[in-house]
């Protein structure tokens, strides 16, 4: 299997386990360049693995992972982080570094990873913030943010290196329906603007359905269902049909 | 015993993977420079009145046996090898794994536990080199300085002690103090803490940077290093002053 221009990760035949436990067993699937793709299962069935094998903090057992032209399984430092530079990730909880201000926190990797100026750092730092609304909070630590506004913070640096592939887990879960909402708004900007994959891990049905085109549903181990919303419902599995509904 | 001799295989490869990282770029001086204050500056007051009161201590009870034997002359001697040789040197060292080997150990494991190391790697940066290294680097050239401080400090405390015994001054007691002692007494046990260092934060890294066990792990990575580079450090001075004492015999005491 090669990986074609208009994928940006495929799957194929992906096995991860962790001691006894095998977490994915012979997980297959594509994402076309510019889509979002939600990946719903219930917990512990291996959603977050998934994306930290596309971002290869992982590495799989067996299988070959593509992220854009490139199959990542065997690569080294080097070449991780070259297609690494390709990915934004969100993570559950930000992770945003506690002893940096939120400015600092997107600072890092513009000065580490690229030759800008501090004047054009300065820049594409406040044109981000000014995109998650947080134009004015760039001065304060983590840990005086709300979960809201840490999750805004967290897509903000995984926004600020122009990723071509952005990867979320679980970027609605703990906030209300209506910061959840204008998470999900941000996302969606970013494919709509930026042609952005978006590759986001989450339990709810309905912001599945805001964000994504196509969904993949996760259960003991296996791909379940694949396709669209009206391909879930009609799916044979049980589980896939109840996460697409809610209920 | 297999899980031990696992450990110091473990610890081992990554307290190599810190040399041989240090050597690379980026050198991370900025960090490095950060680490120094946050280990080095935050622990000198502690280490100060630890010396203070440990000079002082000592020359209460090694005043009255000096007497004893006619040689009460003999305290700020007696005073400055005991401190540049082994109190300053092993007990800097102690401390520092304390206050900052625990805190080391507690920031790492936190940062694991909650992603932060993940979030470096996932934005193409090398979380050991950035992490680790600049730890380990700021404790090997923090904890000589920090020994010295410890061995002045323990001499002005010691003064103060045998001021009040005997009224002795200042200025004799340091000419006396360091009346015969030479740059071999001193160099060799101050280098040694470098070797100290480097096993403060290496292993502090290791169980920080290395934890599994979620929020628990956070506390065990703290008391796991205190304990681990405590012991590593009283052996390693054992094979260290035997190492001096070949190097300079005759002059390492």
């Amino acid at each position: 299997m090669t990986n074609n221009h208009q994928t940006a990760v495929a799957f194929n035949r992906v096995s991860k386990s962790f001691g006894a436990k095998q977490v994915l067993h012979d997980v297959s699937f594509e994402v076309p360049t510019g889509k979002a793709l939600c990946i719903l299962g219930r917990s512990g069935v291996g959603k977050s693995v998934t994306l930290k094998l596309i971002i290869s903090l992982l590495k799989p057992d067996n299988g070959k992972i593509w992220v854009e032209q490139d199959e990542i399984s065997g690569f080294g430092e080097h070449d991780l982080s070259r297609v690494r530079r390709k990915m934004g990730f969100l993570f559950q909880d930000a992770a945003l570094f506690d002893s940096l201000t939120v400015y600092e926190n997107l600072a890092l990797p513009l000065r580490r990873l690229t030759n800008k100026s501090q004047q054009e750092i300065d820049s594409s730092i406040d044109k981000v913030l000014h995109e998650v609304d947080l134009e004015a909070d760039g001065h304060k630590m983590p840990a005086e943010l709300s979960g809201g506004m840490r999750k805004r913070a967290g897509l903000a640096r995984a926004l600020v290196l122009e990723p071509r592939i952005l990867l979320a887990d679980e970027p609605s879960s703990g906030l209300d329906c209506i910061t959840a909402s204008e998470i999900d708004e941000l996302l969606l900007k970013q494919k709509a603007e930026r042609q952005t994959t978006l590759i986001v891990v989450t339990h709810d049905a309905r912001g599945a359905r805001r964000v994504g085109d196509h969904f993949a549903v996760i259960d003991h181990g296996g791909l379940v269902a694949f396709g669209t919303a009206a391909d879930i419902e009609a799916s044979a599995s049980q589980t896939a049909r109840k996460l697409i509904s809610g209920k | 015993m297999t899980e031990l001799f696992e450990f110091i295989g473990k610890v081992s490869r990554f307290g190599l993977q810190v040399i041989t990282d240090a050597f690379h770029r980026p050198y991370e001086g900025g960090q490095i420079g950060r680490e120094i204050i946050e280990i080095g500056q935050k622990s000198l007051p502690l280490i100060i009145a630890a010396g203070l009161a440990l000079g002082t201590v000592m020359t209460f009870h090694t005043h009255s046996s000096l007497v004893y034997f006619g040689a009460a002359a003999e305290a700020p001697t007696v005073q400055s090898f005991a401190f540049f040789v082994e109190i300053g040197p092993l007990t800097a060292a102690l401390l520092l794994a304390g206050r900052a080997g625990s805190g080391i150990g507690a920031v790492l494991a936190n940062m694991r536990v909650t992603e932060q190391i993940d979030g470096l790697e996932a934005l193409s940066i090398d979380a050991f080199k950035f992490l680790v290294v600049p730890r380990v680097i700021a404790c090997v050239i923090a904890l000589p300085v920090l020994t010295l401080f410890m061995d002045f400090s323990g001499l002005v405390g010691g003064f103060f002690s045998e001021y009040a015994a005997s009224k002795i001054s200042l200025h004799l007691y340091f000419v006396r103090a360091f009346a015969h002692l030479d740059w071999t007494n001193f160099v060799p046990p101050v280098l040694k803490t470098t070797v100290f260092g480097f096993i403060i934060g290496t292993v502090s890294s290791f169980f920080g940077y290395t934890t599994d066990e979620g929020a628990l792990g956070v506390g065990r990575a703290a008391t796991n290093s205190v304990v681990a580079s405590s012991l590593l450090i009283i052996l390693a001075d054992v094979i260290l002053i035997k190492c001096i004492l070949f190097l300079f015999p005759g002059h390492a005491v």
